[in-house]
């Protein structure tokens, strides 16, 4: 036994026991900041005991949603899981998280573990764990204020991964050109996945494409389809870099409004199996395809995938849905250009007429700098015929943008801070009408703690 | 009438929200009644003499920064100093203001050489100027945007920088400059986007823009209810909590 994780473990679950008893949240960051001053080895030494074990997440979109579908497929497949469930992804929520499952002598009970990870905290997570699989999703532009430029952050995982034991697996989404370079030299270990579907394209590079040149020549790439912001299938004309072979491909894509997508998972030299997963839009087929891609590396055979797909529930705050005084209110959490792109795409492409509510927080887990609003391709409201509110502590930002992209004004309200927004917006919807709320991150744990306070929607430690 | 807005590297440069800019351009003029083209021009590609009218230059990673200064040493960069000396109105946001001073040194190799259009030059820092900024300016009034940059850039004796921080970093972190002004130039580490918040900068370059190529003309005003609230939530927010 090791006194002083035991006492780490010990001081982190009493203290989100007592946090959760007061009411005052998940109960996550300040146990793990507690632990990780007792014994700052305390996740290395919690997450090498799993005989199965780790698999750390990364990317800036689509981690928590990932994560919560591999972690599905895992329990299915009869594992007792590891998983950072509420999404707190810093070294101290991921601890937290650990001593939540583990004994008070600093025994884990699990086999297997799910990691996500913020990009930022990536290195030290991958160092402390040195994971079975690394599975990268995307890199975006997000948060610049909090991670500084993409390089940046680009540089600081290649480094991670360079320093990775020889045994760990990289799964890739090689759609992602910064990721497939970082990623070149591991090829012997890398399994890459990416679309193979050109239907679902876009047109064009849309304007939030962050990384759409060559980090070897500088070159800009020309894109044989690109499917959302800079991701797709890529070449660069100036030194041949191209999107590498697919080991494991999504094809026959199939959106189907605002409830299930399906499409078919294609591995080369096997035939093709179709799965199918009750969340909708094409970023949550990335998401999917990511689970399967990083399931098949772990030797999880289609039928067990299956069945784990088809049980993911929407994670807190992703397309959730929430009844309230006899209202229908859909919860669509927004971080970033890219996300709030393909949230705009998915409302625009289920052609949903109903009434928008975007809360726009500028606080340090949201990011300080609001300009991203601007990065956005919002434009295609423009033409909706519904009216959008706007609220939060940068509401006046949104709406702003919103003019700008061509949404008349009559149509534009700016309805103030929570809880109040969600009061005025509540009134405004016809009974059993649907409204539509876009929150960014601290926007969003404000509208749960309104609506708690209304008696609806779950606690999400409890998810 | 109509105008040519000429966006510089748009594609490679155009970090922190920095198109919004070029949005606010476009729509000022569509709203009244002026047509307004945007062209994007990008490494490589040559500037024709006269066919633009406003410049919009934004920022960008360093190796961007690197591509966009090479691309300037030569015919493209004496046509873009030219226009500006001769009154075409500009505006550059932190890595392109870098690049329209003497030369950005960073932290290792040589200088990038700028265009010198400002009599500035900025050097690399070690710590990076992040937050709301609100700057005093004679010109142009209250101005509000969010920096974020770790390059410091100094004023030589024949620069007019385009105002006073009251909250923020602003040029340096030292001497509470913010910006440089020259002509009709205009250069500055507002990001945030600043011409949608601050539409009597952009009503500046359009008129500027407007008289150069028709003549003396008066801008009919906007409906700027939702600019000046979005300015003071903003002015707010960056005096509570940079």
């Amino acid at each position: 036994m090791d006194p002083r994780l035991s006492l780490a473990v010990g001081v982190s679950r009493l203290s989100a026991a007592a946090i959760r008893r007061l009411g005052r949240g998940g109960g996550t960051a300040l146990p793990g900041l507690l632990a990780t001053l007792i014994d700052p080895g305390a996740l290395g030494k919690l997450s090498r005991q799993l005989p199965g074990g780790c698999v750390v997440v990364a990317g800036t979109n689509g981690k928590t949603t990932t994560a919560r579908m591999l972690a599905t497929i895992l329990e299915q497949a009869g594992h007792r899981v590891v998983h950072n469930r509420s999404g707190s992804n810093l070294v101290r929520g991921i601890t937290a998280a650990f001593a939540e499952q583990s004994s008070l002598l600093g025994r884990v009970r699990g086999e297997i573990a799910v990691i996500e990870a913020d990009e930022a905290a990536f290195p030290a997570v991958v160092r402390q764990t040195r994971p079975r699989i690394v599975l990268l999703l995307n890199l975006f532009r997000d948060q610049l204020d909090r991670y500084g430029e993409l390089d940046t952050v680009a540089r600081s995982w290649g480094e991670a991964l360079r320093a990775l034991p020889a045994e760990s697996r990289v799964v890739v989404n090689v759609d992602d050109p910064t990721l497939a370079a970082l990623t070149g030299e591991l090829a012997g270990r890398r399994l890459a996945f990416g679309l193979a579907e050109r239907r679902v394209a876009l047109d064009r590079l849309p304007h939030a494409a962050d990384a759409s040149v060559c980090r070897r020549c500088g070159t800009a790439f020309t894109y044989r389809a690109a499917f959302i912001s800079h991701l797709g299938d890529y070449r660069c004309p100036g030194c041949g870099f191209e999107r590498p072979p697919l080991d494991v491909a999504a094809g026959s894509i199939a959106l189907e409004g605002l409830e299930r997508l399906s499409f078919e998972v294609t591995v080369p030299g096997r035939k093709p199996w179709p799965v199918e997963v009750p969340l909708s839009g094409l970023y949550n087929v990335y998401n999917a395809l990511a689970a399967v891609a990083a399931s098949l590396a772990l030797g999880i055979v289609p039928e067990v995938i299956q069945a784990g797909l088809a049980a993911t529930r929407a994670a807190f705050g992703r397309l959730e849905r929430v009844s309230y005084r006899g209202r229908s209110l859909v919860i669509v959490l927004i971080k970033n250009p890219t996300g709030l792109n393909e949230v705009v795409r998915m409302l625009a492409s289920a052609r949903v007429e109903a009434p928008l509510l975007v809360l726009i927080n500028d606080l340090d887990a949201d990011g300080r700098d609001v300009s991203w609003l601007w990065d956005a391709d919002l434009e295609p409201l423009s033409e909706a015929r519904f009216p959008v509110f706007t609220g939060g502590i940068r509401g006046a930002d949104m709406a702003l943008r919103l003019k700008y992209a061509g949404v008349p004004q009559e149509r534009l309200r700016v309805l103030g801070d929570l809880p109040g927004a969600l009061d005025a917006f509540v009134s405004e919807l016809a009974p059993g009408q649907t409204g539509y709320i876009l929150p960014t991150y601290t926007a969003m744990l404000a509208l749960r703690r309104a609506l708690a306070g209304r008696g609806v929607a779950p606690a999400f430690w409890r998810q | 009438m109509e105008l040519t807005i000429c966006w510089l590297y748009g594609r490679t440069m155009n970090i922190y929200g920095d198109r919004g800019n070029v949005l606010a351009l476009a729509q000022r003029c569509r709203w009244r009644g002026i047509e307004a083209r945007v062209i994007e021009l990008g490494v490589g590609e040559p500037l024709e003499p006269g066919r633009c009218d406003i410049f919009f230059w934004g920022g960008g990673q360093d190796r961007e920064q690197v591509a966009a200064a090479r691309d300037l040493q030569g015919p493209k960069g004496e046509i873009l100093r030219r226009e500006i000396e001769e009154g075409a109105p500009l505006l550059a946001i932190c890595g392109g203001y870098q690049l329209l001073g003497h030369y950005y040194r960073p932290h290792q190799g040589e200088p990038l050489p700028g265009l010198g259009v400002f009599d500035a030059w900025t050097e690399a820092g070690s710590r990076r100027m992040i937050g709301n900024v609100v700057v005093e300016s004679e010109e142009f009034g209250e101005l509000v945007g969010f920096e974020n940059h770790s390059g410091r850039t100094f004023l030589g004796p024949q620069a007019r920088p385009l105002g006073r921080v009251r909250v923020g970093c602003g040029n340096n972190g030292e001497d509470k400059t913010e910006g440089c002004r020259y002509r009709n130039a205009i250069g500055c580490y507002l990001h945030g986007p600043v011409l949608p918040k601050n539409p009597q900068l952009a009503d500046f370059l359009i008129e500027a823009a407007l008289r150069r190529r028709y003549g003396e003309v008066t801008l009919p005003p906007l409906d700027d209810t939702l600019e000046r609230l979005a300015h003071a939530s903003a002015v707010s927010r960056a005096q509570s909590a940079r």
